[in-house]
Protein backbone atom coordinates (compact mmCIF):
# COMPACT_ATOMS: atom_id res chain seq x y z
CA UNK A 1 0.00 0.00 0.00
CA UNK A 2 3.11 2.46 -0.92
CA UNK A 3 4.68 3.04 -3.42
CA UNK A 4 8.09 5.02 -4.19
CA UNK A 5 8.31 8.30 -6.15
CA UNK A 6 10.97 8.62 -9.36
CA UNK A 7 11.07 12.47 -10.46
CA UNK A 8 13.02 12.89 -13.39
CA UNK A 9 14.03 16.13 -14.81
CA UNK A 10 11.05 18.41 -13.62
CA UNK A 11 10.59 21.53 -14.42
CA UNK A 12 7.71 23.50 -13.12
CA UNK A 13 6.33 26.42 -14.83
CA UNK A 14 3.45 29.20 -13.41
CA UNK A 15 3.06 30.71 -17.39
CA UNK A 16 5.95 31.85 -18.67
CA UNK A 17 7.79 31.93 -15.62
CA UNK A 18 10.02 28.84 -14.28
CA UNK A 19 9.33 28.41 -10.74
CA UNK A 20 11.14 25.15 -9.67
CA UNK A 21 14.25 23.95 -12.35
CA UNK A 22 15.21 20.78 -12.96
CA UNK A 23 14.50 18.36 -10.24
CA UNK A 24 15.45 14.69 -9.80
CA UNK A 25 14.58 12.99 -6.78
CA UNK A 26 13.80 9.54 -5.70
CA UNK A 27 11.58 8.89 -2.91
CA UNK A 28 11.84 5.23 -1.13
CA UNK A 29 8.50 3.92 -0.15
CA UNK A 30 7.42 3.35 3.09
CA UNK A 31 9.67 6.48 4.69
CA UNK A 32 9.46 10.14 5.49
CA UNK A 33 11.29 12.59 3.02
CA UNK A 34 11.41 16.22 4.22
CA UNK A 35 12.02 19.09 2.05
CA UNK A 36 13.04 22.01 3.62
CA UNK A 37 14.79 25.47 2.32
CA UNK A 38 13.59 29.32 2.48
CA UNK A 39 10.35 30.97 1.70
CA UNK A 40 9.83 31.24 -1.80
CA UNK A 41 12.11 28.43 -3.34
CA UNK A 42 9.61 26.50 -4.65
CA UNK A 43 9.52 23.54 -2.27
CA UNK A 44 5.64 23.77 -1.84
CA UNK A 45 5.29 23.81 -5.55
CA UNK A 46 6.88 21.23 -6.06
CA UNK A 47 5.51 19.12 -4.10
CA UNK A 48 2.44 20.00 -5.65
CA UNK A 49 3.69 18.31 -8.69
CA UNK A 50 3.80 15.08 -7.06
CA UNK A 51 -0.27 14.85 -7.19
CA UNK A 52 -1.04 16.97 -10.04
CA UNK A 53 -2.50 20.05 -7.33
CA UNK A 54 -0.09 22.24 -9.05
CA UNK A 55 -2.13 22.49 -12.92
CA UNK A 56 -5.08 23.25 -10.56
CA UNK A 57 -3.81 27.21 -10.70
CA UNK A 58 -4.43 28.98 -14.35
CA UNK A 59 -1.54 28.78 -16.50
CA UNK A 60 0.88 26.03 -14.09
CA UNK A 61 2.03 23.35 -16.25
CA UNK A 62 5.19 20.85 -16.04
CA UNK A 63 7.69 19.39 -17.91
CA UNK A 64 9.87 15.86 -17.21
CA UNK A 65 8.43 13.01 -15.21
CA UNK A 66 7.72 12.15 -12.27
CA UNK A 67 7.12 8.19 -12.17
CA UNK A 68 5.13 6.68 -9.40
CA UNK A 69 6.28 2.92 -9.16
CA UNK A 70 7.32 3.36 -12.61
CA UNK A 71 3.73 4.79 -14.11
CA UNK A 72 4.76 8.61 -15.26
CA UNK A 73 1.84 10.15 -13.78
CA UNK A 74 2.14 13.18 -16.64
CA UNK A 75 1.80 10.26 -19.36
CA UNK A 76 -0.22 10.96 -21.91
CA UNK A 77 -4.04 10.00 -21.15
CA UNK A 78 -3.46 10.09 -17.12
CA UNK A 79 -6.21 11.70 -15.63
CA UNK A 80 -4.99 13.56 -12.71
CA UNK A 81 -8.22 12.80 -10.33
CA UNK A 82 -7.20 9.37 -10.45
CA UNK A 83 -3.13 10.62 -9.38
CA UNK A 84 -4.73 12.48 -6.65
CA UNK A 85 -7.33 9.53 -5.54
CA UNK A 86 -3.93 7.49 -4.93
CA UNK A 87 -1.89 10.62 -3.42
CA UNK A 88 -3.10 12.15 -0.97
CA UNK A 89 -2.30 15.67 0.65
CA UNK A 90 -2.92 17.87 3.97
CA UNK A 91 -2.43 21.40 3.57
CA UNK A 92 -0.98 23.66 5.47
CA UNK A 93 -4.21 24.84 7.37
CA UNK A 94 -6.86 22.41 8.49
CA UNK A 95 -9.44 22.55 5.95
CA UNK A 96 -12.28 19.82 7.03
CA UNK A 97 -15.44 20.55 5.27
CA UNK A 98 -17.12 23.08 7.36
CA UNK A 99 -21.03 21.75 6.09
CA UNK A 100 -19.99 18.14 6.84
CA UNK A 101 -19.81 16.45 10.01
CA UNK A 102 -16.67 14.60 11.16
CA UNK A 103 -17.93 11.16 10.19
CA UNK A 104 -19.39 12.33 6.94
CA UNK A 105 -15.55 14.27 6.29
CA UNK A 106 -13.35 11.44 6.79
CA UNK A 107 -15.43 9.52 4.54
CA UNK A 108 -15.66 12.18 1.83
CA UNK A 109 -13.26 10.98 -0.19
CA UNK A 110 -14.44 7.42 -0.13
CA UNK A 111 -17.61 8.49 -1.18
CA UNK A 112 -16.40 9.89 -4.40
CA UNK A 113 -14.39 6.99 -5.82
CA UNK A 114 -16.47 4.11 -4.35
CA UNK A 115 -20.25 5.26 -3.77
CA UNK A 116 -21.82 2.23 -2.71
CA UNK A 117 -20.62 1.58 0.93
CA UNK A 118 -22.49 0.03 3.30
CA UNK A 119 -23.42 1.61 6.64
CA UNK A 120 -21.68 -1.20 8.50
CA UNK A 121 -18.53 -0.92 6.48
CA UNK A 122 -18.85 3.20 7.06
CA UNK A 123 -18.33 2.48 10.48
CA UNK A 124 -15.35 0.48 10.61
CA UNK A 125 -13.85 2.51 7.86
CA UNK A 126 -14.34 5.74 10.23
CA UNK A 127 -13.17 3.94 13.51
CA UNK A 128 -10.44 2.41 11.89
CA UNK A 129 -9.41 5.96 10.15
CA UNK A 130 -9.99 7.98 13.02
CA UNK A 131 -7.57 5.28 14.80
CA UNK A 132 -5.26 5.71 12.50
CA UNK A 133 -4.58 10.12 12.86
CA UNK A 134 -4.82 8.81 16.21
CA UNK A 135 -8.03 11.02 17.02
CA UNK A 136 -10.56 8.55 17.82
CA UNK A 137 -10.87 8.92 20.98
CA UNK A 138 -11.14 12.24 21.40
CA UNK A 139 -13.97 12.75 18.70
CA UNK A 140 -15.69 8.83 19.17
CA UNK A 141 -18.59 10.57 20.78
CA UNK A 142 -19.26 12.96 18.83
CA UNK A 143 -19.62 11.82 14.93
CA UNK A 144 -22.31 14.09 14.10
CA UNK A 145 -20.95 17.33 15.25
CA UNK A 146 -19.39 19.31 12.37
CA UNK A 147 -15.84 18.78 12.05
CA UNK A 148 -15.57 22.82 12.36
CA UNK A 149 -16.05 22.51 16.06
CA UNK A 150 -12.96 20.88 16.63
CA UNK A 151 -9.63 22.19 17.74
CA UNK A 152 -7.05 23.06 15.22
CA UNK A 153 -4.28 20.23 16.21
CA UNK A 154 -7.93 18.06 15.91
CA UNK A 155 -8.70 19.46 12.92
CA UNK A 156 -5.57 18.79 10.87
CA UNK A 157 -5.65 15.22 12.38
CA UNK A 158 -9.34 14.51 10.74
CA UNK A 159 -7.66 16.16 7.74
CA UNK A 160 -4.90 13.37 8.07
CA UNK A 161 -8.00 10.48 8.66
CA UNK A 162 -9.85 11.64 5.59
CA UNK A 163 -6.56 11.26 3.75
CA UNK A 164 -5.78 7.84 4.65
CA UNK A 165 -9.63 6.69 4.49
CA UNK A 166 -8.68 6.62 1.11
CA UNK A 167 -5.85 4.04 1.38
CA UNK A 168 -3.51 6.18 -0.90
CA UNK A 169 0.07 5.13 -1.52
CA UNK A 170 1.48 8.58 -0.97
CA UNK A 171 0.75 11.07 1.23
CA UNK A 172 1.42 14.82 0.81
CA UNK A 173 2.14 17.13 3.71
CA UNK A 174 2.34 20.80 3.30
CA UNK A 175 3.81 22.31 6.00
CA UNK A 176 0.79 20.49 8.51
CA UNK A 177 2.31 22.17 11.80
CA UNK A 178 3.05 25.33 10.49
CA UNK A 179 -0.76 26.39 12.12
CA UNK A 180 -0.86 24.45 15.13
CA UNK A 181 0.82 24.66 18.56
CA UNK A 182 3.41 23.18 19.95
CA UNK A 183 1.62 20.11 21.19
CA UNK A 184 -0.68 19.83 18.16
CA UNK A 185 2.63 19.71 16.60
CA UNK A 186 3.65 16.66 18.62
CA UNK A 187 0.66 14.94 18.38
CA UNK A 188 1.11 15.08 13.96
CA UNK A 189 4.93 14.40 14.52
CA UNK A 190 3.89 10.92 16.49
CA UNK A 191 1.63 10.15 13.79
CA UNK A 192 4.04 10.93 10.97
CA UNK A 193 6.11 8.51 12.49
CA UNK A 194 3.20 5.70 12.55
CA UNK A 195 1.84 6.48 9.24
CA UNK A 196 5.39 5.75 7.48
CA UNK A 197 4.83 1.73 8.68
CA UNK A 198 2.46 1.69 5.88
CA UNK A 199 2.74 4.78 3.34
CA UNK A 200 4.65 6.88 1.72
CA UNK A 201 5.20 10.30 3.76
CA UNK A 202 6.69 13.44 1.93
CA UNK A 203 6.49 16.70 4.21
CA UNK A 204 7.27 20.11 3.38
CA UNK A 205 8.55 21.85 6.25
CA UNK A 206 9.51 25.41 7.31
CA UNK A 207 10.77 23.61 10.82
CA UNK A 208 14.32 22.40 10.65
CA UNK A 209 13.90 20.54 14.13
CA UNK A 210 10.90 18.67 13.00
CA UNK A 211 12.54 17.94 9.38
CA UNK A 212 15.25 16.12 11.69
CA UNK A 213 12.74 14.42 14.20
CA UNK A 214 10.65 13.20 11.43
CA UNK A 215 12.76 12.26 8.46
CA UNK A 216 14.18 9.71 6.81
CA UNK A 217 15.42 11.71 4.43
CA UNK A 218 15.85 15.37 3.54
CA UNK A 219 15.79 17.83 0.69
CA UNK A 220 17.29 21.00 0.61
CA UNK A 221 16.04 23.59 -1.59
CA UNK A 222 17.22 26.93 -2.63
CA UNK A 223 16.90 30.03 -4.63
CA UNK A 224 19.76 32.24 -6.19
CA UNK A 225 17.53 35.45 -6.08
CA UNK A 226 14.28 37.06 -6.39
CA UNK A 227 12.86 36.04 -9.90
CA UNK A 228 15.31 32.60 -9.98
CA UNK A 229 14.02 29.45 -10.24
CA UNK A 230 14.23 27.02 -7.00
CA UNK A 231 16.51 24.44 -7.13
CA UNK A 232 17.31 21.04 -5.43
CA UNK A 233 20.50 21.52 -4.16
CA UNK A 234 21.31 18.62 -1.71
CA UNK A 235 18.89 15.30 -0.96
CA UNK A 236 20.68 12.45 1.71
CA UNK A 237 19.95 10.78 4.57
CA UNK A 238 18.54 13.70 7.39
CA UNK A 239 21.24 12.61 10.06
CA UNK A 240 24.03 13.70 6.84
CA UNK A 241 22.22 16.81 5.67
CA UNK A 242 22.45 17.82 8.97
CA UNK A 243 25.46 16.77 10.63
CA UNK A 244 27.96 16.96 7.41
CA UNK A 245 26.44 18.45 3.73
CA UNK A 246 28.48 18.35 0.92
CA UNK A 247 27.01 21.81 -0.02
CA UNK A 248 27.71 25.09 1.65
CA UNK A 249 24.58 26.40 1.01
CA UNK A 250 22.99 23.67 3.18
CA UNK A 251 25.74 23.99 5.61
CA UNK A 252 24.86 27.99 6.13
CA UNK A 253 21.01 26.66 5.98
CA UNK A 254 21.11 23.96 8.38
CA UNK A 255 23.46 25.57 10.89
CA UNK A 256 21.09 28.55 10.96
CA UNK A 257 23.66 31.43 8.93
CA UNK A 258 21.15 32.44 6.59
CA UNK A 259 17.33 31.97 5.94
CA UNK B 1 3.86 59.99 31.29
CA UNK B 2 2.24 60.26 34.30
CA UNK B 3 -0.84 58.08 35.62
CA UNK B 4 -3.06 61.06 34.75
CA UNK B 5 -2.72 60.40 30.93
CA UNK B 6 -4.36 57.31 30.74
CA UNK B 7 -7.49 58.83 31.97
CA UNK B 8 -7.83 61.96 29.98
CA UNK B 9 -10.57 61.87 27.36
CA UNK B 10 -8.66 61.98 24.10
CA UNK B 11 -11.08 64.69 22.36
CA UNK B 12 -11.23 63.75 18.99
CA UNK B 13 -11.17 59.91 19.03
CA UNK B 14 -14.05 60.01 21.38
CA UNK B 15 -16.21 62.34 19.26
CA UNK B 16 -15.10 60.53 15.78
CA UNK B 17 -16.87 57.15 17.57
CA UNK B 18 -19.83 59.21 19.16
CA UNK B 19 -20.44 60.71 15.34
CA UNK B 20 -20.19 57.38 14.10
CA UNK B 21 -22.12 55.13 15.93
CA UNK B 22 -24.76 57.55 16.23
CA UNK B 23 -24.81 57.91 12.51
CA UNK B 24 -25.10 53.82 11.96
CA UNK B 25 -28.07 54.11 14.52
CA UNK B 26 -29.81 56.60 12.80
CA UNK B 27 -29.59 54.68 9.79
CA UNK B 28 -30.80 51.78 11.65
CA UNK B 29 -33.77 53.66 12.73
CA UNK B 30 -34.41 54.96 9.43
CA UNK B 31 -35.30 51.65 7.71
CA UNK B 32 -37.48 50.50 10.61
CA UNK B 33 -39.31 53.74 10.93
CA UNK B 34 -39.83 53.34 6.56
CA UNK B 35 -40.92 49.97 7.24
CA UNK B 36 -43.19 50.59 10.19
CA UNK B 37 -44.76 53.60 8.07
CA UNK B 38 -45.75 51.96 5.28
CA UNK B 39 -47.16 48.87 7.45
CA UNK B 40 -49.22 51.34 9.21
CA UNK B 41 -49.97 53.47 6.17
CA UNK B 42 -51.38 50.12 4.80
CA UNK B 43 -53.16 48.46 7.58
CA UNK B 44 -54.91 52.25 8.26
CA UNK B 45 -56.28 52.52 4.43
CA UNK B 46 -56.96 48.77 4.32
CA UNK B 47 -59.35 49.10 7.55
CA UNK B 48 -62.44 50.26 5.59
CA UNK B 49 -62.47 47.23 3.04
CA UNK B 50 -61.62 44.87 5.52
CA UNK B 51 -64.54 45.75 7.84
CA UNK B 52 -66.91 46.61 4.65
CA UNK B 53 -70.08 44.44 4.47
CA UNK B 54 -69.44 41.80 1.64
CA UNK B 55 -71.69 43.07 -1.02
CA UNK B 56 -69.90 46.64 -1.22
CA UNK B 57 -66.63 45.06 -2.24
CA UNK B 58 -65.91 44.42 -5.99
CA UNK B 59 -67.12 41.04 -6.91
CA UNK B 60 -69.92 41.65 -3.91
CA UNK B 61 -68.82 37.95 -2.03
CA UNK B 62 -66.44 40.04 0.46
CA UNK B 63 -62.75 41.14 0.91
CA UNK B 64 -61.34 37.37 0.90
CA UNK B 65 -63.57 35.95 -2.01
CA UNK B 66 -62.25 38.80 -3.82
CA UNK B 67 -58.53 38.22 -2.84
CA UNK B 68 -57.97 34.99 -2.65
CA UNK B 69 -57.88 33.97 -6.40
CA UNK B 70 -55.40 36.98 -7.15
CA UNK B 71 -52.87 35.37 -4.29
CA UNK B 72 -53.15 32.43 -5.83
CA UNK B 73 -52.28 33.97 -9.41
CA UNK B 74 -49.45 36.01 -7.88
CA UNK B 75 -47.95 32.64 -6.75
CA UNK B 76 -48.33 30.51 -9.45
CA UNK B 77 -46.69 33.09 -11.70
CA UNK B 78 -43.77 33.95 -9.12
CA UNK B 79 -43.41 29.93 -8.73
CA UNK B 80 -42.95 29.23 -12.77
CA UNK B 81 -40.40 32.31 -12.70
CA UNK B 82 -38.75 30.66 -9.43
CA UNK B 83 -39.00 27.28 -11.43
CA UNK B 84 -37.59 28.35 -14.38
CA UNK B 85 -34.93 30.44 -13.48
CA UNK B 86 -33.24 29.39 -10.39
CA UNK B 87 -31.42 26.05 -11.92
CA UNK B 88 -30.61 28.53 -15.18
CA UNK B 89 -29.26 30.83 -13.19
CA UNK B 90 -26.77 28.61 -10.83
CA UNK B 91 -25.78 26.69 -13.67
CA UNK B 92 -24.88 30.11 -15.56
CA UNK B 93 -23.28 31.71 -11.91
CA UNK B 94 -21.31 28.42 -11.65
CA UNK B 95 -19.96 28.46 -15.64
CA UNK B 96 -18.82 31.83 -15.10
CA UNK B 97 -16.99 31.30 -11.59
CA UNK B 98 -15.92 27.88 -12.13
CA UNK B 99 -15.51 26.57 -15.62
CA UNK B 100 -15.06 29.29 -18.25
CA UNK B 101 -11.83 30.94 -18.97
CA UNK B 102 -11.19 34.20 -17.59
CA UNK B 103 -12.49 36.54 -20.64
CA UNK B 104 -15.67 34.69 -21.73
CA UNK B 105 -16.43 35.05 -17.63
CA UNK B 106 -16.47 38.59 -17.55
CA UNK B 107 -18.30 38.98 -20.51
CA UNK B 108 -20.85 36.98 -19.88
CA UNK B 109 -21.19 38.55 -16.21
CA UNK B 110 -21.89 42.09 -17.82
CA UNK B 111 -24.28 40.22 -20.73
CA UNK B 112 -25.90 39.22 -17.19
CA UNK B 113 -25.38 42.39 -15.32
CA UNK B 114 -27.33 43.99 -18.55
CA UNK B 115 -30.27 41.57 -18.25
CA UNK B 116 -31.05 43.48 -15.21
CA UNK B 117 -30.72 47.08 -15.98
CA UNK B 118 -33.54 46.39 -18.70
CA UNK B 119 -36.42 48.05 -17.64
CA UNK B 120 -39.51 46.07 -16.52
CA UNK B 121 -42.35 47.63 -19.26
CA UNK B 122 -39.55 47.09 -21.89
CA UNK B 123 -39.73 43.20 -20.48
CA UNK B 124 -43.76 43.51 -20.84
CA UNK B 125 -43.61 44.91 -24.26
CA UNK B 126 -41.35 42.12 -25.49
CA UNK B 127 -43.60 39.50 -23.73
CA UNK B 128 -46.72 40.61 -24.93
CA UNK B 129 -45.92 41.83 -28.98
CA UNK B 130 -42.77 39.06 -29.69
CA UNK B 131 -42.96 36.17 -27.10
CA UNK B 132 -46.88 35.61 -26.29
CA UNK B 133 -47.19 35.01 -30.19
CA UNK B 134 -44.31 33.02 -30.86
CA UNK B 135 -44.84 30.51 -27.78
CA UNK B 136 -48.77 29.96 -28.30
CA UNK B 137 -48.24 26.91 -31.08
CA UNK B 138 -46.61 24.94 -27.79
CA UNK B 139 -49.13 25.81 -26.32
CA UNK B 140 -51.31 24.02 -28.75
CA UNK B 141 -49.16 21.63 -28.72
CA UNK B 142 -49.44 20.95 -24.80
CA UNK B 143 -53.12 21.04 -24.84
CA UNK B 144 -53.43 18.33 -27.23
CA UNK B 145 -50.53 16.16 -25.61
CA UNK B 146 -50.34 16.86 -21.88
CA UNK B 147 -53.95 18.21 -22.03
CA UNK B 148 -54.59 15.26 -19.31
CA UNK B 149 -52.58 17.13 -16.85
CA UNK B 150 -54.55 20.31 -15.21
CA UNK B 151 -51.99 22.87 -15.78
CA UNK B 152 -51.95 22.13 -19.49
CA UNK B 153 -55.95 21.77 -20.15
CA UNK B 154 -57.41 23.01 -23.40
CA UNK B 155 -58.41 24.91 -25.00
CA UNK B 156 -54.52 26.83 -25.29
CA UNK B 157 -55.21 30.77 -25.63
CA UNK B 158 -54.25 31.38 -29.16
CA UNK B 159 -52.81 34.66 -28.04
CA UNK B 160 -50.35 33.37 -25.93
CA UNK B 161 -51.18 35.73 -23.25
CA UNK B 162 -51.30 33.17 -20.38
CA UNK B 163 -49.77 33.14 -17.00
CA UNK B 164 -47.35 30.48 -17.93
CA UNK B 165 -46.14 33.70 -20.53
CA UNK B 166 -46.07 35.82 -17.66
CA UNK B 167 -44.19 33.59 -15.87
CA UNK B 168 -41.76 33.03 -18.46
CA UNK B 169 -41.06 36.63 -18.74
CA UNK B 170 -40.50 36.90 -15.02
CA UNK B 171 -37.76 34.17 -15.08
CA UNK B 172 -36.16 36.17 -17.04
CA UNK B 173 -36.53 39.08 -14.88
CA UNK B 174 -35.36 37.76 -11.96
CA UNK B 175 -32.88 35.38 -13.82
CA UNK B 176 -29.86 38.05 -13.53
CA UNK B 177 -30.27 38.66 -9.94
CA UNK B 178 -30.22 34.81 -9.03
CA UNK B 179 -27.51 34.67 -11.42
CA UNK B 180 -25.25 37.67 -10.44
CA UNK B 181 -25.65 37.09 -6.15
CA UNK B 182 -24.97 33.62 -6.71
CA UNK B 183 -21.63 34.00 -9.06
CA UNK B 184 -20.29 36.12 -6.16
CA UNK B 185 -20.99 33.21 -3.68
CA UNK B 186 -19.62 30.61 -5.74
CA UNK B 187 -16.50 33.18 -5.98
CA UNK B 188 -16.07 32.98 -2.27
CA UNK B 189 -16.23 29.45 -1.64
CA UNK B 190 -12.55 29.06 -0.06
CA UNK B 191 -9.97 27.92 -1.96
CA UNK B 192 -8.82 25.66 1.01
CA UNK B 193 -11.97 23.58 0.71
CA UNK B 194 -12.10 23.58 -3.08
CA UNK B 195 -8.52 22.30 -3.00
CA UNK B 196 -8.89 19.98 -0.04
CA UNK B 197 -11.74 18.17 -2.66
CA UNK B 198 -9.63 18.18 -4.98
CA UNK B 199 -6.70 16.55 -3.56
CA UNK B 200 -9.06 13.54 -2.02
CA UNK B 201 -9.79 12.76 -6.33
CA UNK B 202 -12.84 14.63 -6.88
CA UNK B 203 -13.62 15.36 -10.36
CA UNK B 204 -14.78 18.89 -10.84
CA UNK B 205 -18.24 18.79 -10.49
CA UNK B 206 -18.48 16.55 -7.28
CA UNK B 207 -15.60 18.95 -6.13
CA UNK B 208 -18.37 21.76 -6.62
CA UNK B 209 -20.77 19.87 -4.92
CA UNK B 210 -18.18 18.98 -2.06
CA UNK B 211 -16.93 22.38 -1.24
CA UNK B 212 -18.69 25.14 -3.11
CA UNK B 213 -22.50 24.52 -3.11
CA UNK B 214 -22.84 23.18 0.54
CA UNK B 215 -20.67 26.96 1.36
CA UNK B 216 -22.56 28.79 -1.63
CA UNK B 217 -26.19 26.94 0.08
CA UNK B 218 -27.31 30.21 2.31
CA UNK B 219 -26.61 32.54 -0.23
CA UNK B 220 -28.23 30.60 -3.22
CA UNK B 221 -31.78 30.77 -0.73
CA UNK B 222 -30.89 34.39 0.00
CA UNK B 223 -30.52 34.97 -4.00
CA UNK B 224 -33.79 33.27 -4.35
CA UNK B 225 -35.76 34.96 -2.22
CA UNK B 226 -34.57 38.10 -4.20
CA UNK B 227 -35.61 36.92 -7.26
CA UNK B 228 -39.08 35.97 -5.52
CA UNK B 229 -39.00 39.59 -4.08
CA UNK B 230 -39.08 40.61 -7.76
CA UNK B 231 -41.38 38.58 -8.79
CA UNK B 232 -44.22 38.42 -6.40
CA UNK B 233 -43.94 42.37 -6.27
CA UNK B 234 -43.53 42.95 -10.41
CA UNK B 235 -46.14 45.07 -12.14
CA UNK B 236 -45.60 46.20 -15.30
CA UNK B 237 -44.55 43.14 -16.91
CA UNK B 238 -47.65 40.98 -15.93
CA UNK B 239 -50.06 44.21 -16.65
CA UNK B 240 -48.75 43.99 -20.36
CA UNK B 241 -48.45 39.98 -21.00
CA UNK B 242 -51.13 38.90 -18.84
CA UNK B 243 -54.76 38.85 -20.76
CA UNK B 244 -56.25 38.63 -16.84
CA UNK B 245 -59.69 36.71 -15.69
CA UNK B 246 -60.60 34.19 -13.19
CA UNK B 247 -58.58 31.61 -11.78
CA UNK B 248 -58.05 28.91 -13.41
CA UNK B 249 -56.15 26.03 -13.16
CA UNK B 250 -54.53 25.56 -16.75
CA UNK B 251 -51.48 27.86 -17.31
CA UNK B 252 -52.07 27.92 -20.89
CA UNK B 253 -55.66 29.61 -20.55
CA UNK B 254 -56.16 32.97 -20.45
CA UNK B 255 -57.50 34.07 -16.99
CA UNK B 256 -55.53 34.12 -13.36
CA UNK B 257 -54.29 37.63 -12.04
CA UNK B 258 -51.56 39.04 -9.84
CA UNK B 259 -51.38 41.16 -7.37
CA UNK B 260 -49.34 43.83 -8.75
CA UNK B 261 -51.10 44.03 -11.40
CA UNK B 262 -54.44 43.78 -10.35
CA UNK B 263 -53.84 46.98 -8.51
CA UNK B 264 -51.85 48.82 -10.91
CA UNK B 265 -54.53 48.67 -13.36
CA UNK B 266 -57.18 49.52 -11.10
CA UNK B 267 -55.76 52.14 -9.35
CA UNK B 268 -55.99 55.09 -11.67
CA UNK B 269 -59.83 54.49 -11.44
CA UNK B 270 -60.66 53.86 -8.38
CA UNK B 271 -62.58 55.79 -5.77
CA UNK B 272 -63.28 55.30 -1.63
CA UNK B 273 -64.20 51.95 -1.04
CA UNK B 274 -62.31 50.48 -3.83
CA UNK B 275 -59.32 52.67 -3.65
CA UNK B 276 -59.42 51.07 0.06
CA UNK B 277 -59.76 47.35 -1.05
CA UNK B 278 -56.84 47.48 -3.73
CA UNK B 279 -54.87 49.22 -0.48
CA UNK B 280 -55.78 45.80 1.26
CA UNK B 281 -54.60 43.62 -1.32
CA UNK B 282 -51.62 45.69 -1.16
CA UNK B 283 -51.43 44.84 2.65
CA UNK B 284 -51.50 41.27 1.55
CA UNK B 285 -48.48 41.25 -0.97
CA UNK B 286 -46.93 43.03 1.75
CA UNK B 287 -47.47 40.15 4.69
CA UNK B 288 -46.56 37.33 2.16
CA UNK B 289 -43.24 38.90 0.93
CA UNK B 290 -42.67 39.19 4.69
CA UNK B 291 -43.28 35.76 5.38
CA UNK B 292 -41.39 34.63 2.29
CA UNK B 293 -38.38 36.23 3.93
CA UNK B 294 -38.97 34.86 7.18
CA UNK B 295 -39.32 31.80 6.23
CA UNK B 296 -36.22 32.07 3.89
CA UNK B 297 -34.21 33.07 7.12
CA UNK B 298 -35.19 30.44 9.10
CA UNK B 299 -34.37 27.84 6.21
CA UNK B 300 -30.67 29.67 6.69
CA UNK B 301 -30.46 29.30 10.17
CA UNK B 302 -31.55 25.84 10.57
CA UNK B 303 -28.62 24.59 9.21
CA UNK B 304 -26.05 27.89 10.96
CA UNK B 305 -23.72 24.99 13.06
CA UNK B 306 -22.69 23.51 9.67
CA UNK B 307 -22.35 26.83 7.59
CA UNK B 308 -18.33 27.13 8.44
CA UNK B 309 -19.12 30.41 10.26
CA UNK B 310 -18.22 28.81 13.20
Amino acid sequence: MSKRIDVKDLNVYYGDFLAVEDVSINIEAKSVTAFIGPSGCGKSTFLRTLNRMHEVIPGARVEGEVLLDGDNLYGPGVDPVTVRSQIGMVFQRPNPFPTMSIRDNVLAGVKLNNKKISKGEADVLVERSLKGANLWNEVKDRLEKPGSGLSGGQQQRLCIARAIAVEPQVILMDEPCSALDPISTLAIEDLINELKDQYTVVIVTHNMQQAARVSDKTAFFNIAGTGKPGKLIEYGDTHTIFSNPVQKATEDYVSGRFG
Amino acid sequence: MTATSLTSTQGAGRAGDKVFSGATLAAGCVILAVLFGVALFLVVQAIPALTAPADKIQGGQGFFAYIWPIVIGTLIAAVIALVIATPIAIGVALFISHFAPRGLASGLGYVVDLLAAIPSVVYGAWGAAFLAKEISPSYGWLAENMGWLPIFEGPASTTGKTILTAGIVLAVMVLPIITSLSREIFLQAPKLHEEAALALGATRWEMIKMAVLPFARPGIISAVMLGLGRALGETMAVALVLSSGALTASLIQSGNQTIAAEIALNFPEASGLKVSTLIAAGLVLFVITLAVNMIARWVITRHKEFSGAN
